[in-house]
């Protein structure tokens, strides 16, 4: 059984439909990268698994989105333990305005019902050092987390979610903001948390989705036009729209 | 000839630029000068500290605590009154209120600002004296308790609005963040907009304890005036602002009494001008 499968998923911002009929199946333990050009509806898709969209007025959504064969798109799913199983790292690294040590109980705190100080400082242990940030920030755990570069930042905000103990990573651009060597060291980090996690991530970067994902889906105005193994994707695509998008003759 | 026109308009903006700084320092300079005199006759900390106000009683005693305390009385009630409120009406309107509500509430806010500080104490006096005195059982509703009361409606406009603007400058990618987490929206309120909105709302308290402890006419008519050492939120206090509005009229030009109403003032204008400095610190502090 594939860990999320969509079944004609359909989604309007207002009268726009910004998704139209998406069937995938999404896998456990692997990285799924969702490319396309600006405005396809990829990040709104990777919305959809952990209900942002939501916050959105005036939006409408039909179909099946199937998490651990639990129908998301229940009226009656609790959003909160939806959104503690899948987690969210953005586009822009957006820490809290709190120090580097609140950050990342932050999630622990709203969670947990007895809060220990020892349980606090293991989770924290933890957390940075499978993030890579353990030996930098183990004696700065009280600086505000503001103060931190933009890929600290960025591997603060993935420390934080993976605290939450998520089964889901969905990440929106999560490198578009950093430098080259900053971004080669996330997708480090994306490859050694994958065994853990299923990951999926919005790129607009196709040598990014070539590098790190294990399957591809490539959407276009809302569609999701072909669904497969990276490698397949980018040497044979079977759709001709996919082939000129990644031969760069749009987008 | 341009040269010239651009020339005198620049230099008259400047007057009127420079105009503002100067009157402010005239008065203050006058002041100073006309509250000072009475440090000569009696010593500035019997001032302060004296326990009793008979300006006009043959010795005549000097002492302003009982009218310092009276202001601070009214000031700290109308602050515990109207901070939980103003606060939690600038989050309501900030995050939860849909649109339309937002803005009939906002609306209403302003008009509550706009309401004339006497208007407010002759409705204080008529509705919310004889409220206190019945419900307290009390000699008099005349207390600092009602002007604290009628004054939180004089905070609560300012203190909203500055919140509600801090509130609403907190990034989008914070709360956007904290829900992602699996926050409730309280929570997120809790411990991501508030400590991030901090400096601002820090701000907004002050600037709105600022109007309060600067508030002369409604105090005057609603808190019964007695120029007494307070001994609870329940008795008669008189405030600085209404000591200096009663008095001045009666005053003799010249005389100790007048001097020290001056005295007053300069306390007064420190009190708001430290108060003002601090919101101040705060609104920069958060840029």
């Amino acid at each position: 059984m594939s860990k999320i499968i969509t079944k004609n998923l359909n989604l309007w911002y207002g009268a726009f439909p910004a998704l139209k009929k998406i069937n995938s199946k999404i896998e456990a333990s692997r990285i799924t990268a969702i490319i396309g050009p600006s405005g396809c509806g990829k990040s709104t898709l990777l919305r959809v698994f952990n209900r942002m969209n939501d916050l959105i007025e005036g939006v409408r959504m039909d179909g099946e989105v199937l998490i651990d064969e639990t129908n998301i798109l229940n009226l009656r799913m609790d959003l909160v333990v939806l959104r503690k199983k899948v987690g969210m790292v953005f586009q822009r690294p957006n820490p809290f305005p709190l120090s580097i040590y609140e950050n990342i109980v932050f999630g622990e705190r709203i969670h947990a019902v007895d809060i220990t100080r020892d349980k606090l400082d293991e989770i924290v242990e933890r957390s940075l050092k499978d993030v890579l940030l353990w030996d930098e920030l183990k004696d700065r755990l009280n600086e505000p987390a503001l103060r931190l570069s933009l890929e600290q930042k960025q591997r603060l905000c993935i420390a934080r979610l993976i605290a939450v103990r998520p089964d889901v990573l969905l990440m929106d651009e999560p490198c578009s903001t950093l430098d080259p060597q900053s971004t080669a060291r996330i997708e480090e980090l994306m490859r050694e948390l994958k065994a853990r996690y299923t990951i999926i991530i919005v790129t607009h970067n196709m040598q990014q989705a070539a590098r790190v994902s294990d399957d591809t889906g490539f959407m276009l105005l809302g569609e999701l036009i072909e669904f497969g193994k990276t490698e397949d994707i980018f040497t044979k695509p079977k759709d001709k729209r996919t082939e000129d998008y990644i031969t760069g003759r749009y987008g | 000839m341009r040269k010239l026109k651009e020339f005198i308009v620049e230099k008259l903006i400047l007057i009127c630029g420079l105009a503002s700084i100067f009157f402010v320092a005239l008065i203050f300079l006058f002041l100073l000068k006309e509250g000072f005199s009475i440090f000569k006759t009696v010593s500035p900390f019997n001032f302060l500290f004296g326990k009793s106000w008979y300006p006009i009683s043959e010795p005549s005693q000097m002492g302003i605590l009982p009218l310092i305390l009276g202001s601070l009385l009214v000031t700290a009630g109308a602050a515990i009154i109207s901070i939980p409120i103003g606060v939690g009406c600038a989050i309501y309107i900030a995050e939860i209120a849909p649109a339309k509500i937002k803005e009939i509430l906002k609306a209403g806010i302003e008009l509550l600002a706009a309401i004339p500080s006497v208007v407010l104490g002759f409705i204080g006096m008529v509705t919310l004296v004889p409220l206190v005195k019945t419900v307290f059982h009390l000699p008099t509703g005349l207390t600092a308790l009602s002007g604290s009361i009628m004054l939180a409606f004089m905070a609560m406009p300012t203190i909203v609005s500055i919140a509600e603007d801090a509130l609403y400058s907190v990034p989008k990618t914070y709360k956007e963040g904290a829900l992602a987490l699996g926050a409730t929206r309280w929570q997120m309120i809790w411990r991501v907009m508030l400590p991030a909105a901090s400096s601002g709302l820090l701000a907004a308290v002050m600037l709105g304890i600022g109007r309060v402890i600067g508030e002369t006419m409604a105090v005057m008519m609603i808190t019964g005036n007695a120029a007494v050492m307070p001994n609870s939120i329940f008795a008669p206090v008189r405030t600085l602002t209404a000591t200096i509005a009663a008095e001045m009229g009666e005053a003799v030009v010249g005389s100790e009494h007048y001097f020290a109403l001056f005295a007053i003032g300069i306390v007064l204008f420190v009190i708001s001008f430290a108060i003002n400095v601090t919101a101040d610190l705060f609104l920069h502090q958060r840029q």
